[in-house]
């Protein structure tokens, strides 16, 4: 696993990808801390880490379109799946190098906090909240994204159908206000990223929000490691 | 060791390969020959672990493939028919990374500098796999198969791609890593797989059709093999004059391949050695025989002869 997380790591860092993603994180949430934040006079954060919802949401799946496509294309995933290596290890080593480049795009946002500290008196544990809120959002877009990939030889259909996929899942919340039927409309709400999300983003910790997270995301890992398990028996 | 034990593996309605058996013991270098699509890379990617087998079982050192996946995979090194590769990886990152996933042991630049030798990559090693040629990607693959020194190594078309020179090299390579380890591997060319192999196992349609020590396999297609002629003189009264010895079996005329000189094609009945006869019967009516060669079978041949049995008398299939 690990042979695997440092080869994938450095591919982000051979290839102009990892600087692209790192950058437009950087770039992104520095434009709206700017326009949300700094030009009005607020030091509330909230704004930021909302609107990164939605950056990462497009730019997640450009980090992880080509982790398994692009091996099954060029048949290079034999070598791994020949190798003694368990699938879950193979499995995780992707998704923590795709996470780690994650946390290098992101680990901007806590910075915004410290500097703006200087000036204002800052809300840390709101900032905090954004922030884990962030982290674990992120391990969901990874994993979906990495399941979508394994789906595909197309760097490009994984990369279009996890944007979709995260889409649909943020849709949900609305999906769920509009249909009449209390029952459904309470799992759909049940099952939103978004809604979850959006409590981490006002300061709200709670265990089941935290759980959801990572259950969601050992989910998807779960879902490609039999993707690809399911291949040998194709 | 490499026991496969009645494996099939079917797409769908389509019989990808068809209850197959065969061992190859310690130290052997057993050739996998077979025409395009016979099902050779589908039992290599079994033998592996890359795909699963729909029924029986192969043993890796007694190991179930599928069953204990990971201890029978230490056991193999394997070049799949594409080398899998990362085109923007070098080579030195690469096999150090290939020698980290398979959670190597030995110790690593000296382990890695002696496989680099022995392919001959070793000027290579800094640079990007993309910028490399064939030839190199090939060689490249190989040395992935060697890392971890594993006991079975599975080569799926390993000369694919090289020039003459490189085809030798390779060859001697596998034929010295043969004395101790147990090595598979395909081809679809009969003399490679002649020059190399202790045990050739001919595979068609998913099916063995022989599985002979490589001199058996050789012997018994020589015992069939036509000849080929060029005598000066009438087609007419060549063909006439040949149809005298009782030991041929068939006469066919070919074309004139000079001026007032005809090529023939002659099949002698089984068994049988008809050259002296050949030339004792032209010059006694002062017919220069100009030429006279074995006609190698190509591997269609191998194959109709296996199957149809003009070999084994009359049962062909093992």
């Amino acid at each position: 696993m690990l042979a695997i997380f440092k080869r994938e790591t450095g591919a982000y860092f051979t290839s102009p990808l990892g600087y692209v993603f790192v950058a437009v994180c950087i770039l992104t949430s520095g434009l709206w801390l700017y326009l949300s934040a700094i030009a009005v006079g607020s030091a509330d954060l909230t704004a930021v880490f909302q609107f990164m919802y939605f950056v990462l949401l497009i730019i997640v799946p450009v980090l992880t379109m080509r982790l398994m496509s692009e091996e099954k294309r060029q048949k290079a995933d034999q070598l791994l799946l020949t190798a003694p290596v368990s699938l879950f290890g193979l499995v995780a080593g992707k998704f923590f190098s795709a996470y780690t480049v994650f946390l290098l795009g992101v680990s901007i946002l806590p910075v915004y906090g410290i500097v703006l500290s200087f000036f204002v008196k800052i809300s840390w544990m709101t900032l905090w909240g954004n922030f884990v809120g962030l982290l674990l959002l992120g391990g969901i877009y990874v994993a979906l994204g990495l399941f979508v990939s394994a789906l595909t030889e197309n760097q490009m259909i994984a990369a279009v159908g996890s944007m979709f996929l995260n889409l649909t899942i943020f849709l949900l919340n609305t999906l769920a206000a509009v249909i009449p039927i209390q029952f459904i409309s309470n799992i759909l709400r049940s099952i939103s990223v978004f809604e979850r999300y959006r409590q981490f983003t006002l300061g709200i910790f709670t265990l089941p929000n935290i759980l959801f997270f990572i259950t969601g995301a050992a989910i998807f890992m779960f879902l490609t490691a039999r993707v690809l398990e399911k291949r040998r028996w194709a | 060791m490499i026991e496969v034990q009645n494996l099939s593996k079917s797409y769908g309605s389509n019989k990808a390969v068809n209850n197959i058996s065969f061992r190859a013991e310690e130290g052997e270098i057993l050739g996998f020959l077979g025409p395009n699509g016979a099902g050779k890379s589908t039992t290599m990617n079994i033998l592996t672990g890359y795909i699963s087998s729909t029924s029986g079982r192969a043993l890796i050192d007694g190991i179930d493939i599928l069953e204990e996946p990971v201890a029978a995979k230490k056991r193999i090194g394997y070049l799949p028919e594409i080398p899998p590769l990362y085109p923007e990886m070098t080579v030195d990152g690469y096999l150090k990374f290939v020698y980290a996933l398979k959670k190597c042991k030995l110790p690593r630049n000296s382990h890695l500098g002696e496989i680099c030798d022995l392919v001959k990559i070793s000027d290579v090693r800094g640079r990007a796999i993309r910028n490399l040629s064939k030839g190199y990607r090939q060689r490249v693959g190989l040395a992935q198969a060697l890392v971890g020194n594993p006991g079975t190594l599975i080569l799926d078309e390993p000369t694919a791609g090289l020039d003459p020179k490189q085809i030798i090299e390779i060859r001697s390579l596998i034929k010295k890593l043969g004395k101790n380890h147990t090595v598979i591997l395909s081809s679809h060319i009969l003399p490679e797989i002649q020059a190399v192999c202790d045990r050739i196992v001919v595979i068609n349609k998913g099916a063995i059709v022989a599985n002979e020590k490589s001199a058996a396999l050789a012997t018994g297609l020589s015992d069939c093999l036509s000849l080929r002629i060029r005598v000066e003189g009438s087609e007419a009264e060549i063909k006439k004059l040949l149809g005298g010895i009782h030991q041929i079996k068939r006469i066919t005329p070919l074309r004139e391949a000079e001026n007032g000189v005809h090529e023939f094609d002659i099949e002698p009945k089984k068994g049988e050695d008809v050259r002296r006869e050949i030339f004792k019967k032209l010059a006694s009516r002062n017919y220069p025989l100009l030429m006279m060669k074995s006609n190698e079978l190509t591997l269609e041949e191998v194959f109709l002869k296996l199957v149809t049995g003009d070999i084994y008398g009359g049962k062909g299939v093992e």
